[in-house]
């Protein structure tokens, strides 16, 4: 039965295209919105490298940049669940805030010194990181409860949050600042030892190749199991190159910025290594909280296509009426969404803090903000229903080229900010216009 | 004769309030196997919201629901799901943000081994079922907002009988619909009828429902004016009931009609 009303339209409607771009785009099935923000970006970065007398695609620039990135990219994946579900969270830079000065406390007072762990301990950063997340989960199930049980809109219970978890951030330690941070914990925020290094990076790039090629012929098989149309293979081998390839460049990239000239002469004399005469070249690798940030956007990314749970997070965005009479539970759902957010949050936390290599009261200030415009610049639509977690993530990758390419420029901060906020208006309307053209 | 049988659905003294309104007064109606029954009254008669608390979308304030003669608790449309009651929703309840296929198994989705979605299973199944019952239905990958009002129509209803409904609830199903989609949906609705379903359609205008229905019940004020087999009156002294509460020799009158 299935067979026969499938073979009807087994050819890829890929065949009726007119002109060659349209027909590769219809074959590769690529998402032309993702396009275009890929497009953006790349004027961005050429944009800055060309004003800033070519100082942004550097290595060391583009590493940073991918380091910086990390933290609201990790926060942004859980936003735009929240925003699919027509719901706000402006609580997310003040949970940041308290969950690391929760975990600077447990990892500086309370494992080492209360619990008598001594410092250095190896269990230290699991322990504190897994306090955060009990606290930042915790934080998510109780905000959530209350927007879906008590019915008090999201933008209220969550502002409060922002004013709450903010002042709860300052009682944890009377406002004063906690550091440094335990060595292991410290390696999820980056930097020369925070990072992977040329081998492992190289086994990453490899090993996601892999799993590009691997996705592709899975999504065939598939296709032919069920008799549904196939795209050409030359558009999935398009699809592969494409996709491999920018992986190799990443990698590359990462690679190809070495530890500075001072640490990578200490690690020489201490583990007895000889110095050659054009001096020590030391690849970073990828940054560990970037790789942490792309597993977060992996799984999000599987939680949101793959799973009941991001199924019913786009229903009820789309229409909450149908999804409650379509007998899902959507309080329940709006509770683990918010849990879900908390979760990042305190991951989120673990990076700012190990990077900063400290938690103050103001950590995460403002980021809120930058969350919610990442992931409306990266085309989550705020009357509910729409957005992808790859999406936000790019859009979290251009406010954050946007303010590092600003830097590099010289410009002064009050410049940037009318910058950032000119160009998340001007990113909304373009989108509008895009949305409206299309239907 | 049919009295003999166990009603499918027997909904007896149920009343709603919402604020001090009684939109739903007492009414008390019934459903047997293979039963068309309409269900007729102007806009705000109470009729829809009677429905919906048998579909589980309010919670009763008193009256009783039985299925197959055995009490039934319905306090959510899971519950209503439970007893095999479908109800087809007078403002298209999809989610139109998402595919047709999506929709089809919004609650209720086929998973894999390992517990994620398998949308492929999901898009063969909706294929075959929407081709069953629209068989000019191609538009599977796109999110139902894309759709014409009957392919959402179809989509509805094809989400009400995969799951193997026994009571079906269509409100104002043809609202939305041109005459050659009305007359599919009057097909569909004498297959399911022959399968044994019971159907509920509820209506505010008398012509949708009196050639399809074998009983009509009319309801004004939130009361049931009265009840009546198609054969025994005519489509005016139905209209009579609709509009004037006045009950004809052939119907059995109910706590709403009018006192003479």
């Amino acid at each position: 039965m299935a067979d026969q009303h499938a073979v009807q339209n087994i050819v890829h409607p890929s065949v009726h295209a007119r002109n060659p771009l349209q027909r590769f785009l219809i074959a590769t099935e690529l998402d032309t919105r993702l396009l275009g923000m890929v497009g953006a970006l790349a004027i961005i970065w050429i944009g800055f490298h060309v004003f800033s007398g070519g100082l942004f695609l550097t290595p060391r620039n583009l590493w940073n940049l991918s380091v910086q990135t990390a933290s609201v990219a990790v926060m942004v994946t859980g936003m735009v669940l929240v925003i699919v579900t027509r719901n706000i969270d402006l609580s997310v830079g003040s949970i940041l805030g308290l969950v690391a000065m929760v975990m600077g406390v447990m990892q500086t007072d309370i494992l080492p010194t209360q619990l008598g762990l001594g410092l250095g301990h190896p269990l230290i950063w699991v322990l504190s990181l897994a306090a955060g997340l009990i606290v930042g989960t915790g934080i998510g199930a109780l905000q959530g409860s209350i927007i879906a049980y008590l019915r008090v809109p999201a933008f209220i219970v969550t502002l409060g949050g922002y004013l709450v978890w903010r002042g709860a951030a300052w009682w944890v330690t009377m406002g004063r600042t906690v550091a440094p941070m335990d060595p292991t914990f410290q390696l999820m925020g980056g930097g020369p030892t925070g990072s992977v290094g040329a081998f492992w990076s190289w086994v990453v790039g490899i090993v996601a190749c892999c799993a590009i090629v691997a996705g592709l012929y899975m999504g065939r098989r598939q296709r032919r199991r069920f008799n549904f149309p196939l795209r050409p293979v030359w558009a999935e081998a398009a699809l592969a190159i494409i996709g491999c390839g920018l992986t190799i460049a990443a990698v590359w990239v990462a690679n190809a910025y070495p530890w500075p000239v001072r640490i990578a002469e200490k690690y020489a004399e201490a583990t007895g290594m000889a110095i050659p005469p054009e001096g020590l070249f030391i690849s970073h690798g990828i940054a560990i909280p970037v790789l942490i940030a792309m597993g977060v956007g992996m799984v999000m990314t599987f939680i949101a296509t793959r799973t009941r749970f991001g199924r019913y997070v786009f229903a009820m965005g789309g229409n909450p009426e149908a999804a409650e009479l379509a007998g899902i539970n959507t309080r329940w759902v709006t509770v683990k969404i918010f849990m879900l957010m908390g979760a990042l949050c305190a991951i989120a936390a673990a990076i700012s803090s190990a990077r900063l290599n400290a938690a103050t009261n103001a950590m995460g200030t403002l980021d809120e903000l930058y969350v919610i415009a990442a992931a409306v610049i990266g085309g989550t639509s705020l009357a509910g229903g729409v957005g992808t977690i790859a999406g936000a993530l790019l859009g979290a990758l251009v406010m954050q080229s946007l303010q590092s390419g600003m830097v590099l420029m010289g410009l002064d901060s009050p410049l940037q900010s009318i910058v950032v906020g000119i160009v998340l208006v001007f990113a909304v309307w373009l989108d509008t216009l895009y949305r409206r053209n299309k239907h | 004769m049919l009295d003999a049988r166990t009603p499918l659905v027997e909904m007896t003294d149920i009343s709603i309030s919402f604020g001090g309104i009684r939109a739903v007064d007492h009414a008390s109606i019934d459903l047997f196997p293979g039963e068309v029954v309409g269900l007729l009254g102007h806009n705000g008669a109470g009729k829809s919201t009677l429905i919906k608390i048998l579909s589980g979308a309010y919670k009763r304030d008193a009256g009783s629901i039985r299925i197959n003669g055995e009490d039934a608790t319905i306090n959510n449309p899971r519950d209503a799901k439970g007893y095999g009651i479908e109800t087809i929703y007078q403002q298209l309840a999809v989610a139109d943000n998402v595919d047709a296929a999506a929709n089809l198994f919004l609650g209720r989705e086929i998973t894999t081994p390992i517990g994620t979605l398998d949308d492929a299973a999901m898009e063969a199944k909706a294929r075959e079922v929407m081709g069953r019952l629209n068989p000019n239905f191609r538009r599977f990958k796109e999110p139902v907002k894309a759709l014409s009002g009957g392919q959402r129509q179809s989509v509805a209803i094809a989400r009400a009988i995969l799951f193997n409904a026994r009571i079906l609830i269509m409100d104002e199903p043809t609202a939305a619909l041109g005459p050659q989609e009305t007359a599919q949906v009057g097909d569909l609705i004498k297959q399911l009828k022959a399968d044994g379903i019971g159907i509920f359609l509820i209506s505010h205008d008398i012509h949708d429902v009196f050639d399809l229905a074998d009983r009509v019940v009319v309801m004004k004020n939130g009361q049931v004016v009265g009840s009546a087999r198609t054969s025994d009156v005519t489509k005016d002294e139905v209209l009579g009931m609709i509009i004037l509460g006045k009950v004809p020799a052939g119907a059995v009158p109910g706590p709403g009609a009018l006192q003479s």
